[in-house]
């Protein structure tokens, strides 16, 4: 049995929180550098350029990308034969959130009830979710998130009769109703299957795939390769002004279904894609 | 380059016309959802606002803490749509422009034209960038909201876009109908 230190899970959130949101991560930053030079449209290729920009400034001078630091995401995959020692790995995990929120100058964006508002003001908790794997590894995937891009996603129940059709219309007429306000150059994270729960947590696993990997099963590559065509041909642009940069990338994740349901849900993420992955 | 002063006048933004680049120095107020919800709710208890709004500038923004020795923490726009229901209220009382980012309703467009007001569009996301173009940043009310509270900023050549302009313009949907017009490779495969 191997054993890990909740302090130790402690300050790895606490870090990665911090890192991830002065930080893009290296695959976002060249399909960034990718697109501005293949961007023709002259207001797209200026922003694109800001966005370029943006990043430098916030790595060199450590703040933030974005003002919204967003609400934490954590995906934990524990091996069974780990024992977390010193404490809960819960508070451990919101210990971290608190810590680096307060020492990296982040935004509590958190408020601790949906209809009084009341902020938290250590933008805790953090959502999390847990896997539980053979072996002895421990994974954390931690995800700030902006609410821009979020509240622009959407989740449906689709008939089985609707189809793969039906799934692409879903997808198109979501991002074409985003237009600007998720902060485009975009990326599309598509569920597709599993429950009502389910899908929307695919759909946010689906964001946190690296830039440029496409999924592993023959017919959804090509999906993803087509609906990225077909979104980048919608013209809305970077910042929704016009131009062929609209989705950096489509990924998409599935899951079995019911006879009777075919669940589709679209996440959307702005092009300040923040994760950290951390390994104990 | 357009460079642009405060206060707004109508003899500005006149001028100002959709699609325009431009640098913004000046004083202007930050107010996001809560700050406007209280704001409102004051205009209709009849009572006087806390700052004056005539010919000013509302940036709609949630900056984060500032680090030591800064005068602001990250402090790029957030999405106007949600500011939506206040903001014809707002330009009814003498409020000539906001900063945000995104698309307005068409109660604001209207109001904008009716006004003779302007709708500024920060790039969202650089927040960082925009950062460096704050030079002063106070708290004048609502201080228990944090980041949302009303903040009045000095900003020396903030760069922004006219995305409505007082003719009722709007980049939203004239920029991206251009674009399609004229680029013939308007998309591409990975």
């Amino acid at each position: 049995m191997r054993r890990i230190e909740c302090k130790d899970i402690i300050s790895a959130i606490k870090k990665a929180c911090m890192d991830a949101n002065y930080y893009i991560p290296e695959d976002l930053v060249s399909t960034l550098k990718k697109r501005y030079e293949e961007e023709t449209w002259p207001m797209a290729k200026n922003i694109l350029e800001r966005i370029k920009e943006n990043i430098e400034i916030a790595k060199k001078e450590e703040i933030p990308l974005c003002q919204d630091t967003g609400m934490v995401s954590v995906f934990v995959e524990i091996g069974q034969d780990v024992q977390v020692t010193g404490g809960s790995l819960e508070e451990a995990i919101n210990e971290g959130v608190r810590q680096g929120y307060m020492e990296g100058y982040l935004r509590k964006s958190v408020v601790k009830d949906p209809l009084n508002r009341i902020n938290t003001n250590d933008n805790t908790p953090a959502v999390i979710s847990y896997r539980i794997v053979p072996g002895n590894k421990f994974k954390m995937l931690i995800a700030p998130k902006g609410f821009g891009s979020e509240n622009m996603s959407r989740l449906k129940m689709l008939k089985p009769a609707d189809g793969v059709q039906g799934v692409k219309d879903f997808v198109i007429e979501t991002v074409e109703r985003a237009g600007a306000n998720p902060c485009p150059p975009i990326i599309v994270g598509v569920g597709i299957g599993g429950t009502f729960d389910k899908v929307a947590s695919l759909s946010k696993k689906a964001l946190l795939r690296p830039l440029g990997e496409r999924n592993k099963d023959e017919f959804y590559k090509d999906l993803e390769e087509e609906l990225f065509y077909k979104i980048n041909k919608l013209g809305i642009g970077p910042q929704g002004f016009g131009g062929k940069t609209t989705a950096l990338a489509v990924n998409i994740e599935t899951y079995p279904t019911h006879i009777a349901g075919l669940p589709v849900a679209v996440n959307i993420n702005c092009h300040v894609a923040r994760y950290k992955e951390v390994e104990l | 380059m357009i460079k642009l002063t405060t206060p707004l006048t109508e003899e500005k933004i006149k001028d100002l016309k959709m699609g325009d680049n431009l640098l913004l120095t000046g004083t202007i107020y930050t107010a996001r959802d809560a700050a406007h919800e209280r704001l409102i709710r004051l205009m209709e208890k009849g009572k006087k606002l806390p700052i004056e709004l005539k010919d000013q500038i509302i940036y709609y923004v949630g900056p984060s803490p500032a680090k030591p020795g800064r005068v602001i923490g990250a402090a790029g726009p957030t999405t106007s749509y949600r500011m939506d229901p206040y903001t014809p209220k707002l330009l009814d009382v003498g409020l000539k422009g906001m900063i945000g980012k995104g698309d307005r309703g068409k109660e604001v467009v209207e109001s904008i034209v009716k006004n003779k007001a302007v709708y500024f569009v920060a790039i969202g996301g650089v927040a960082a960038l925009l950062s460096k173009c704050i030079k002063e940043a106070e708290v004048v009310v609502y201080e228990d909201l944090g980041s949302e509270a009303i903040r009045r900023l000095k900003v020396e050549d903030l760069p922004l876009i006219v995305a409505i302009d007082s003719k009722g313009n709007n980049l939203y949907e004239i920029g991206r109908r251009m674009y399609l017009e004229k680029a013939e490779d308007n998309a591409y495969l990975d």
